[in-house]
């Protein structure tokens, strides 16, 4: 029987997974899908708590709390995008240890 | 015809079966790895366009866990937002940003050994939380199948203030991409 | 459908603790999961039903994919060979009815090469990622009212576009692992045309749904089920100026010309499939026939009355023979419903490749300044008067159209002849006019058309002709 602890660890090590993907990556769009992948993490938390709370029959809070972060999500892509495309303007490479010129 | 009626009656009396209770463990199953697998993928590939393939992969694994839990819409929002959507405009960030078709960006030692600890750790405290809290007991649902009415009454009731500035704060970012974008044209044309 | 719509609550316990802390046992209700549905024909667990399931996909949906897809590319290059005064393929069986056939022999027997530089592992998933997606967008199709696969996606509209919205990655990673100029080309104008159409097309779609008030297929049949004043794009002024919005955004989201910049093949050579041979090659094609299909059949039944006929026979005596539960009766109606639907579909899909033929194409940024700044603009402004309109006149959504006989004046009067009314019939007219225009059009090039004889046994030698 699925239970929410199953949803839980699931969402965890995607978050892990996420974590880890920020801290190895190079590639400022690597670290970008790290993000994603946290956020998604999150996502499968709220969805399930509501789905597994007592007293709620029939409340969605937890959905539409995961679709704001999902707007919020596509919001942050576009933009870290746009940096990204200036980084890439400006440094010629996307690669984050590059972006050192306020370093004294 | 009038078997579907039968199966409609039968599902809407929401008896708990052996059976269902089995292919939606076998489903959740199946669609945990794909997501946990895929999330692996995202960490370990050092191709970006791989990593965005696997991350399409959690994307859906995630959008079937969805599905499991009664989610509809929201697995269908999933796949149309992030996988049609979000992912694409990466992508296509990826393209726009390599010098190379397959340029790799590799990370020092030390930074993979601090990394792979430090998520190691958290892996484990979350892992040890989760199953030490007595969240295991928590099976009640709140099984709905056809929530899309719930859902946009909810949308455009309780939760009108956060939907509304929601969408100003896609306009907002609208204006700021472009503004962005335009940005770096122009600086182009002056040199 | 009486199940659609109607929720079913959890027995909850209502002395439990509100956050259900450890000990409190609450029954389990697990409710079998849409995927569940989709996979086990409603029975839960039952092998019946997968079997039955497994069955319907292998025996009708891939097979009448398949053919369509073989006969789709048959008819574009005989219409193509029309258009442009020759005969096209006509040599392999009737009317070259099985040239698709022997193509597909052909492609099968080729050797599919993968590229030395190519990234091996996404080049083979790419055509899968493509096909796949559309494939599985039959699953909410609504042939008839009781011929769909799975009728009781209470949003299934919106489940159709978004698996449709997958299939752009398989374009893109084709394009990408081919590591070939003219692909990535091709892969990065499908991403910023696709991404971009989607939201016209996408806002087209909800002022039709504003309408109908619902996003269930069946639902949405149902209600246009009362001739074709019922039709969704005679509801209101703005759902008809919708359909021709959603036409030209799906041709767009559909890389169909004269939108078909990711593979315009004189400048790209091929786009996003030039290093693909063989089989793989083949499932793009199928890929995008299908695609066709799928966007025609969500048009038809979003806007143009799904498997109802113009006369409202069909919803009438469907409720007629349910209440008699004269079952032949039903199958029959149900059969001559899918018919309807897949001949209108195929209409669509008919003036996609008449268009093909006739339009240039443009550039990108004529195609990105389409979308943007006339499409979304027209969409948005659709949206709002499709908001405002029923405030205006009062609208007849819910009105019982199936229980009218559409034979009957005093039922029609019945149904009350608002302002509503008044719209939807100057709008059927103005439907039927546009859609008299184009038969008799057609007709009339039948005609007078100018037979092109295929001579290639009496062919003359090259010399004589220079």
């Amino acid at each position: 029987m699925v239970g929410l602890p199953h949803y839980l660890i699931v969402a965890a090590i995607m978050m892990c997974c996420g974590v880890g993907t920020i801290l190895l990556k190079r590639n400022a769009i690597g670290i970008l899908l790290g993000v994603e992948l946290i956020l998604n993490a999150a996502n499968v938390n709220l969805v399930a708590f509501n789905r597994y709370n007592a007293n709620a029959s029939g409340n969605l809070d937890g959905q539409i709390f995961a679709i704001f972060v999902i707007v919020l999500a596509a919001a942050e892509a576009a933009v870290a995008l746009a940096i990204f495309l200036n980084f890439y303007n400006n440094f010629s490479t996307v690669d984050v240890e590059r972006g050192d010129n306020l370093k004294g | 015809m009038n078997t579907t009626l039968a199966i409609l009656a039968q599902n809407s009396a929401g008896a708990p079966d052996g059976a269902t209770a089995l292919i939606n463990t076998a489903l959740f199953y199946v669609f945990a790895a794909m997501a946990v697998g895929s999330a692996i993928g995202v960490m370990v590939s050092r191709n970006i366009v791989r990593t965005a393939v696997c991350l399409l992969m959690a994307l859906l694994g995630v959008a079937g866990l969805y599905l499991g839990m009664h989610a509809e819409f929201l697995a269908a929002v999933q796949l149309v937002v992030y996988a049609g959507g979000t992912l694409v405009l990466i992508i296509f960030g990826v393209m726009l940003t390599n010098n190379s078709t397959f340029q790799l960006y590799r990370p020092k030692r030390l930074e993979v050994v601090v990394g792979s600890g430090l998520v190691a750790m958290l892996a484990t405290v979350l892992i040890t939380a989760i199953l030490r809290s007595g969240m295991a007991d928590r099976v009640v649902t709140s099984g709905n199948t056809y929530a899309i009415q719930t859902l946009g009454e909810a949308l455009l009731g309780d939760y009108l203030v956060p939907f509304e500035l929601i969408s100003v704060l896609l306009l907002a970012v609208m204006i700021g991409a472009a503004y962005l974008a335009k940005g770096r044209r122009r600086e182009g044309e002056g040199q | 459908m009486p199940g659609v719509g109607k929720r079913t609550e959890p027995p909850g316990d209502a002395s439990a603790s509100p956050w259900g802390f450890r000990g409190v046992q609450i029954r389990q209700v697990d409710t079998p999961t849409l995927m569940q549905r989709v996979l086990f024909h409603g029975e839960p667990g039952s092998m019946a039903g997968l079997l039955w399931n497994v069955a319907l996909i292998l025996l009708v949906f891939l097979p009448f994919m398949s053919v369509f897809a073989m006969l789709a590319i048959w008819g574009e290059r005989r219409v193509a060979g029309r258009m442009q005064c020759r005969p096209g393929p006509n040599r392999v069986g009737p009317f070259g009815l099985f040239q698709s056939v022997a193509d597909g022999i052909k492609l099968i027997l080729k050797e599919d090469l993968i590229p030395a530089n190519a990234d091996a592992v996404l080049f083979r998933l790419a055509p899968y990622l493509a096909f796949a997606p559309v494939f599985a967008a039959f699953m909410a199709l609504p042939f008839a009212q009781d011929f769909t696969y799975e009728p009781r996606v209470s949003s299934g509209l919106f489940w159709i576009l978004a698996i449709l919205s997958v299939e752009i990655m398989g374009v893109i990673l084709a394009g990408w692992a081919s590591n070939n100029k003219w692909s990535i080309y091709g892969a990065m104008r499908e991403a910023c045309q696709m991404v971009s159409y989607e939201i016209p097309l996408g806002i087209s779609i909800i002022v039709a749904v504003m309408a109908a008030g619902t996003l269930n297929m069946v639902e949405l049949g149902k209600i246009q089920s009362g001739g074709i004043h019922t039709w969704l794009i005679c509801r209101n002024p703005f759902v008809f100026l919708a359909f021709f919005v959603y036409f030209i955004a799906s041709l767009a989201s559909n890389k169909r010309a004269p939108f078909d910049l990711p593979e315009s093949e004189s400048e790209l050579v091929a786009g996003f499939h030039t290093e693909y041979s063989g089989l793989r090659f083949s499932m793009f094609f199928f890929a995008e026939y299908a695609a066709m299909f799928v966007v025609g059949a969500i048009q038809v039944a979003t806007f143009l009355g799904g498997w109802n006929d113009p006369f409202g026979l069909i919803g009438y005596y469907h409720a007629k023979w349910s209440k008699e539960q004269f079952d032949m009766g039903l199958i029959a109606l149900n059969c001559i419903g899918s018919a309807i639907f897949v001949l209108k579909a195929c209409g669509i899909v008919l003036v996609q490749m008449w268009l093909r033929w006739t339009l240039p194409r443009p550039r990108i940024d004529q195609v990105l300044y389409t979308c943007v700044k006339v499409l979304l603009p027209i969409a948005c402004i659709l949206l709002l008067g499709g908001a405002i309109w029923p405030l205006i006149v009062p609208d007849t959504v819910g009105m019982p159209w199936a229980t009218y006989n559409p034979w009957s004046v005093a039922d029609w009067q019945k149904a009350g002849a608002t302002g509503a009314l008044i719209t939807q019939g100057l709008l059927a007219i103005l439907v039927i006019a546009i859609k008299g225009s184009l038969i008799g059009w057609v007709a009339y090039a039948w005609f007078t058309r100018k037979t092109v004889r295929p001579r290639l046994s009496e062919a003359e030698p090259i010399a004589e002709v220079v």
